[in-house]
């Protein structure tokens, strides 16, 4: 920061000439006193939200946990050493680190501080009316000079037409506009405090979760309904919206010729939806872009795959399983998938199938098969079996989507990467352990699901933000004056102005003179002209 | 939903940004000529006005001239190739922008969608928003002239990295940009950023010129409130572009803000024009201070634009980038 004796720090320091004694006396009521004024700085504001830019950049080097957990465990696998400092530095966790908390919570303060005192000076100033005029106008920045006579009050009207707060004196008129720039200003710091508090008001009442439902599958909106549930810390599981909805179709429309074959165009999902228990169900078609809302509780299609449905028959001629597995896609292109099926009730051994599914199968050149289009044009699935203990009992949790490697060694080995079987085919499992059918496609759709309670009031605060920074940008405080004086052959009118914001000179000129033409036209009109120069101070430095 | 591309459109859009970019070219060749070689005779002409001009502060009263500004030809003396060298590349401007325009127009046609949204399109739509920038402010400040071999050289080079480097055929784009909201947020950021632009040039000119001597660009006072002026224009419309996304992010990803790197981004560039603004208008760091938080400020933007597309992703990695997985 450089130093310099500006307007901030000499009032700063004029307006506390008693606070200043020797350091060693401040005492503790001093420091805090220092503590408070420095913290309510203008600068100290600025110099924190610098921070607080900065702060957030390592929210953008590396992976969050709150957005991306599985890249965080990607970074921990390849560099253990690093991440673990990294962790401690909560470079993961940024925005929920203590020290980003810190700096925010400092801010809060600050601009508190800020708005307080200067709204009070504003509202003072509100009250105040414009000063007297100066002696001589013609030292103002703009200034005009011309003959006429006019009665003061034609002049005050023709400058309160133009929404000047007007006052006079003696000879002279004075007038001021442009108060609204410092309210700008204040709605500006006062919606940042807004949109600080709708934020924290989201992050404590409430709430985000997401659920993989397969197409002819429903949901109700209780705690327990989610594959992933992440509550803050004031939401209770008795206040969700007690909504619920089946998923009745999912859909994807390819891009099939072009230079894009397999660019998705649209997805739509279609819901049958009750708002609540006892309501009527009601259709909804779910898009991107376009949530289902019930009561402020929005749910958001945010991914899908496929769900292939399989009957296995064990070797003593039961169905063992019969329904959809969800398979996780393994190419976002092709839309290859893998899943695995899990038949702990099979006989004689339990069964443990990973499926690969390829939704539109191609034979490759080596003879190995692969999917060649993401839509499910040709769809086959290719089968690896695994007889024995599959481990349920073990009381360790197991991934829904992959078999534990090692469990998989102490299981025996049936068929490896079978053939592909097509829609409709069975594969035999050697050894007299049954068979499996392919028996359909179903997709599933990824939701989220989400309830923020601070969504309307941060718009309110965000749209009093950019208001107040258009007004406090746009308007230009400016002061003006006329004389009128007689000068032996008859009046002079003189009109003087400034802008009292810096920068803010650009177009007073033209305005100056568009008034300077106003009171001219109040004037009497047989009188002529004797001079006139508004002068447009175009290269004057502002 | 508009599956089918119109190839012949898609072509010709290709082929007018070929023209774009050789237009640009020409246009700079012009300026510097027209910088490097007319009279330099700018410097004086200015004093004997700003004395002029402190004559009619201080109210004389007939006498005062008026103040115009400065005519498109100084060059009194010496030769006159330069300056019509200048004008030249003034009409090529214009003939760069139009094709520019039109090349965004036909792949919008070709598409049947707003033409930026995807990396490529939106690198040729900023070149297009700051070079009408330049040429509407150029109309506003006419010491801006000469900067215009400034922004030509940027046009042209960010257009031939686009063509390089970003190229995409004219496609469809993901369901979740099949929205009115590209409309909204990705025009305010564009034409934000064209108007940022402009101030990264007047910016960075305002380093490196020194007052006093002998020169044909604005000068430092010039730059200074030139820069000042497009920010202010540009800042707010930047804030709308921010708080759209935040509403369209409310829409398609179920949050309004959710530290994504390109938000990240979007909000420390705000944060460091705001300084700028602030800096200025409560005193404490002005002229050269200033400037450079705004420079620092538009590293910040071209981050966001280049930096994070290209290795931070985030949900906004769609920017659909070749070569990137
Ligand atoms: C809080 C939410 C958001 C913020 C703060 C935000 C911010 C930005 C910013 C600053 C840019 C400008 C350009 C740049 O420098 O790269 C931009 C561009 C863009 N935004 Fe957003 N955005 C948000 C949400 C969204 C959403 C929800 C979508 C679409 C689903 C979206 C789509 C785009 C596109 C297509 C571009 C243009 C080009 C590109 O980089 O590919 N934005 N956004």
């Amino acid at each position: 920061m450089k130093k310099t004796t500006t307007d901030d720090t000499t009032t700063r320091e004029s307006a506390a000439p008693g606070d200043r004694p020797a350091v060693k006396g401040l005492g503790a009521v001093g420091w805090l006193r220092w503590f408070w004024r420095t913290l309510t700085a203008m600068r100290t504001a600025l110099v924190l939200l610098f921070l607080l830019a900065l702060a957030s950049v390592p929210g953008s080097l590396f992976p969050q946990r709150g957005v991306e957990p599985g890249a965080v465990t990607r970074y921990f696998q390849s560099n253990p050493g690093t991440a673990e400092w990294l962790d401690r530095l909560w470079m993961f966790d940024v925005f929920q680190a203590p020290w980003f908390a810190a700096i925010y919570l400092l801010l809060f303060v600050s601009l508190i501080g800020c708005i307080l005192p200067r709204t009070r000076v504003y509202l003072r100033e509100l009250r105040r009316e414009p000063p007297a005029a100066p002696r001589h106008l013609n030292r103002l920045p703009h200034h005009a000079a011309f003959e006429g006579t006019a009665p003061t009050d034609r002049l005050v009207a023709a400058l309160r037409r133009r929404r000047f707060r007007v006052v006079t004196g003696p000879g002279w008129i004075g007038a001021e506009k442009g108060y609204l720039r410092e309210a700008g200003n204040l709605l500006f710091h006062t919606a940042l405090v807004g949109i600080l508090l709708a934020l924290g008001i989201g992050a404590l009442y409430g709430y985000r979760g997401n659920v993989l439902i397969v197409e002819g599958n429903g949901f109700a909106n209780t705690v327990a309904a989610y594959d992933r549930y992440i509550p803050g810390s004031q939401v209770s599981a008795e206040s969700l919206e007690p909504f619920s909805f089946q998923l009745d179709d999912f859909k994807v429309d390819y891009q099939i010729a072009g230079d894009r074959p397999g660019q998705v165009l649209d997805y739509t999902a279609r819901l049958s939806v009750h708002d609540s228990p006892a309501a009527a169900e009601r259709d909804y078609t779910l898009k991107v872009n376009h949530p289902l809302d019930v009561n402020g509780t929005l749910t958001y299609l945010i991914d899908h795959g496929y769900a292939p449905t399989f009957t296995v028959t064990d070797g003593a001629g039961q169905v063992a399983f019969e329904g959809p597995v969800a398979c996780l896609p393994q190419n976002s292109r092709t839309f290859a998938s893998e899943c695995t099926i899990k038949v702990p009730d099979a006989k004689p051994d339990q069964l443990g199938l990973a499926i690969r599914f390829l939704p539109t199968a191609t034979e490759m050149q080596d003879g190995s098969w692969d999917s060649t289009f993401p839509a499910a044009i040709n769809p086959v699935v290719q089968v690896t079996a695994f007889a024995g203990d599959l481990g349920l009992r073990s009381g360790v949790p197991q991934s829904v989507y992959l078999f534990d490697q090692e469990r998989l060694k102490k299981m025996k080995r049936l068929v490896m990467m079978s053939e592909p079987v097509e829609l409709g085919k069975s594969l035999d499992l050697p050894g007299g352990h049954g068979k499996i059918t392919f028996t359909g496609v179903k997709e599933w759709a990824a939701l989220q699901i989400a309830h923020d309670p601070g969504r309307l009031p941060a718009l309110v605060a965000a749209v009093a933000a950019v208001l107040g920074v258009l007004l406090s940008l746009m308007i230009r405080r400016r002061r003006l004056w006329v004389r009128v004086r007689d000068d032996g052959t008859g009046q002079v009118i003189e009109v003087g102005g400034l802008t009292r914001t810096e920068s803010g000179d650009g177009g007073f000129a033209d305005e100056f003179a568009d008034i300077v033409k106003a009171l001219k036209e109040s004037t009497a009109p047989e009188e002529p002209e004797r001079s006139t120069e508004p002068a447009g101070r175009k290269g004057a430095p502002g | 939903m508009p599956a089918e591309v119109d190839t012949g459109l898609a072509t010709l859009s290709d082929q007018l940004l070929l023209v774009t970019v050789l237009l640009y070219v020409f246009a700079m060749i012009g300026y510097a000529l027209h910088l490097g070689f007319g009279r330099r005779s700018v410097q004086q002409a200015a004093v004997v006005r700003e004395h002029a001009l402190v004559g009619a502060g201080t109210s004389v009263p007939e006498a005062a001239p008026v103040v115009e500004p400065a005519p498109a030809d100084d060059d009194t003396a010496g030769p006159r190739w330069p300056a019509r060298a200048g004008f030249i590349a003034l009409v090529l401007t214009w003939l760069g922008w139009a094709a520019n325009a039109g090349c965004l127009v036909t792949r919008g046609l070709a598409v049947g969608r707003w033409p930026w949204a995807n990396m490529y399109e939106f690198v040729v739509a900023i070149c297009l928003a700051t070079v009408t920038a330049y040429l509407v402010m150029r109309h506003k400040f006419p010491q801006l002239r000469f900067l215009g071999a400034f922004v030509a050289v940027a046009a042209a080079l960010s257009l031939g990295f686009a063509v390089r480097y970003l190229h995409v055929q004219a496609g469809p784009v993901q369901p979740s940009l099949n929205s009115y909201w590209v409309a909204i947020h990705v025009s305010a950021a564009i034409i934000a950023t064209g108007l940022f632009t402009v101030g990264g040039v007047t910016g960075i000119i305002y380093l490196f010129r020194k007052d006093g001597r002998p020169s044909r660009l604005p000068t430092r006072a010039d730059l200074d409130r030139i820069t000042n002026r497009v920010v202010v224009l540009a800042f707010p419309l930047w804030t709308f572009a921010v708080i759209a996304g935040a509403l369209w992010a409310d829409k398609a990803w179920g949050r309004y803000w959710g530290w994504d790197p390109k938000e990240i981004w979007a909000f420390i560039t705000w944060i460091a024009y705001a300084a700028y603004l602030h800096a200025r208008a409560t005193g404490g760091w002005r002229g050269r201070a200033a400037m450079v938080v705004q420079l620092v400020a538009f590293g910040c933007l071209l981050f966001n634009l280049v930096g994070v597309n290209m290795f931070l992703g985030g949900l906004h990695s769609y920017a659909d980038i070749p070569g990137s997985p």
